[in-house]
């Protein structure tokens, strides 16, 4: 009877998989996003009549290269992520939305954050509307989210040894200048723990578009992002 | 006279040969003593590192026969008239000033491994506890058939940055209207793997200016070479039907100079050349074989802290060290300089040891703002320094990103120079 174990096996494999598939939630709330957008209204305009003002207009912006929007004058750490290859997916706004300056080191927008992901995804399913939708071009950006880019807290509290960030930091320094300079690669230096940490997970996870950057992080565990971050912040 | 440190700093070769050993020797106080003999991207990082850590508990001098040291990396940018000269110069002021390095101007010409001394070409004998060695590079005698260093004026190898990338550099712009220049380029393993490749490329782009019926033709032994399809895909884009690469499989490998006629026979074939860039195959720098620790043409070290496999008191670094995957590069040096670095402040005065981590990348310059770049980083096994991930730029990239990659090289030189020199 071992042929009907493995059909059983086979059959949950199917299902499960089926099921993977449908376990995803819309975005958010469309409407209530709507409200959460007058936060942003003040520099950002989306719909027919859109223009760019502080900052640039959004129609569209689901699957549009990050500085991309003609005439728009761009901070340099917006068209060096461009560079590196920057497209806002779902998950790139979220992220973007959540601390403008863990994904784009330098950006001019000047905004602290929707630390609540609810009011993030409300605010994304309402910009979804003004972007191309999957029923239009099939190949558009999902209209769905499936998971959190967060980092648990857990690892936000991790205490780095400085001494040990001290070494680690030296293959840090051959590229990013110890005095902060920031001609062709950006400074590292006095960031707060918090946005060096999570910039350094987004780069670990590829969120952050970078090979060179992506590869560092990459083999870097928890304590040691924690100690270079505790290393840089108080480097005089 | 007393040493001290202030009247050591920019002693020549002359000042230096009136030191006796007593006298260097009184100037260590009991503190441990390193060596560290050659100034460049392995010598110069260690040497800071170790000063800087140890707070003045260790004695640090540095050999270094040049004043002003002209970098490798960034020499073709030289070439291909995107640097001047001086940015890519470096002075050693600051690691003498502000962290108290004995920075001796000289040649070291002999070790004495059971004496632990260094003999240096003015007479003086340097005692250390820990002897680094990062020399670089020499040339295999008789590599290329009809080169040696006495033909180095008529074709100058440029692989050792300053008067000779300045020669190479007014022989490419001395050249007649349609001529040709040729390289030779070095057998596996050598400094620099893309070197010889931007090196063209860089001559391309300053032909294409003055000289655009010129041509270039590489010899090379090799069936291929770092980065191949990005610089193909350059110079098919760049500089179309300019450059010739004759690899192992056409007689790349099957070549004979002769310098006085400037002509270079290419499997049997041969050509006049109207500059002529003979990079030979290389070695460890010569004082690695004097001291006894090379093994064929390299000195094989340990990975996990870069010493000799030979002599535990003494460190290899960079382009003359047997390690495994790493590339000889100046930012492989650079980052095995700190590893050295820990390791001996570790042994000499009980500071913490971190497990090896090394990183290595890469930039070359194809035309102007278009970059390319090649890295990987590394851990320490017991067998060899081994590879852990990589990545390379890709063919059909979009015109910022390439712009992107050069502005960071750019940065790049910044911050390792910093890193070296302070």
């Amino acid at each position: 009877m071992r042929w009907l174990g493995k059909m059983l096996l086979a059959w949950l494999a199917l299902t499960g998989a089926a099921l993977a598939e449908h376990d995803v939630d819309a975005i958010g709330d469309a409407d209530r996003g709507a409200e959460v957008f007058k936060k942003c209204r003040g520099c950002h305009l989306v719909g027919a009549e859109a223009k760019n003002r502080v900052g640039p207009h959004l129609n569209g912006i689901f699957g549009r290269k990050a500085a991309a929007i003609d005439g728009f004058f761009y901070s340099k750490g917006l068209q060096r992520a461009a560079s590196d290859g920057l497209i806002w997916d779902l998950e790139r706004l979220d992220a973007y939305l959540e601390n403008p300056k863990a994904l784009v080191s330098g950006t001019r927008m000047s905004f602290r954050g929707l630390k609540d992901p609810h009011d993030r995804q409300d605010v994304l399913a309402y910009l979804r509307g003004f972007s191309d939708k999957p029923s239009d071009i099939p190949e558009a950006a999902p209209t769905a989210i499936l998971h959190e880019v967060a980092l648990p807290p857990e690892i936000l509290a991790i205490v780095g040894d400085p001494e040990y960030g001290e070494y680690l930091s030296s293959e840090c320094t051959t590229c990013h200048q110890r005095d902060g300079s920031d001609d062709g690669i950006p400074s590292i230096t006095r960031w707060p723990t918090e946005d060096f940490v999570v910039a350094m997970h987004a780069y670990k996870r590829k969120i952050r578009p970078h090979p060179v950057m992506q590869m560092m992080a990459g083999r870097l565990d928890d304590e040691e992002i924690a100690a270079l971050a505790a290393y840089f912040e108080n480097l005089e | 006279m007393t040493l001290n440190r202030r009247s050591f700093i920019g002693t020549g070769v002359a000042a230096a040969a009136t030191l006796s050993a007593p006298m260097v020797l009184a100037a260590s106080h009991g503190k441990p003593r390193v060596v560290v003999v050659g100034g460049g991207a392995g010598g110069a990082t260690a040497a800071r590192y170790i000063a800087k850590g140890a707070k003045g508990a260790i004695d640090v001098t540095l050999v270094e026969p040049t004043r002003k040291y002209y970098t490798c990396f960034f020499s073709n940018l030289y070439i291909g008239g995107f640097r001047q000269l001086a940015s890519i110069g470096h002075t050693y002021g600051t690691l003498a000033a502000e962290y108290g390095i004995n920075v001796v101007h000289d040649w070291a010409i002999g070790v004495d491994r059971d004496a632990r001394t260094v003999s240096l070409a003015g007479g003086a004998k340097l005692p250390y506890d820990r002897l680094i060695l990062s020399p670089g590079i020499d040339f295999v005698d008789g590599a290329v058939p009809g080169w040696d260093v006495s033909a180095q004026n008529a074709m100058p190898h440029a692989y050792k940055a300053g008067s000779q990338t300045e020669l190479l550099k007014a022989q490419v712009n001395a050249m007649p209207q349609g001529g040709t220049f040729l390289m030779v380029a070095p057998p596996n393993p050598f400094r620099c793997p893309p070197g010889p490749y931007e090196r063209v490329s860089m001559v391309a782009h300053a032909l294409k200016a003055t000289n655009p019926t010129a041509k270039i033709i590489i010899a090379d032994p090799k069936p291929k070479f770092s980065k191949m399809a990005l610089f193909q895909e350059g110079w098919g884009r760049h500089y179309d039907g300019m450059i010739d690469w004759i690899g192992d499989d056409f007689g790349g490998g099957n070549v004979e100079v002769d310098p006085g006629a400037m002509t270079v026979s290419i499997d049997g074939e041969v050509t006049k050349a109207d500059a002529c860039n003979v990079i030979p195959a290389m070695k460890a720098g010569r004082i690695c074989e004097q001291a006894g620790l090379t093994e064929g043409n390299w000195a094989p070290v340990s990975g996990h802290t870069m010493q000799s496999r030979i002599d535990e008191n003494i460190h290899v670094l960079g382009d003359s060290c047997a390690q495994g995957d790493m590339p000889k590069s100046g930012f492989s040096a650079n980052s095995q300089a700190k590893v050295a670095a820990m390791a001996i402040r570790g042994a000499l005065t009980g500071s913490k040891v971190f497990p090896a981590k090394f990183s290595n990348t890469c930039w070359s310059l194809l035309e102007t703002n278009d970059g390319v770049k090649v890295g990987a980083t590394y851990e320490a096994t017991d067998e060899k320094i081994a590879k852990v991930d990589g990545f390379i730029s890709k063919t059909g990239e979009n015109a910022a990103l390439r712009q992107a990659t050069f502005e960071e090289s750019v940065g790049w030189y910044a911050g390792i120079t910093a890193d070296m020199f302070g």
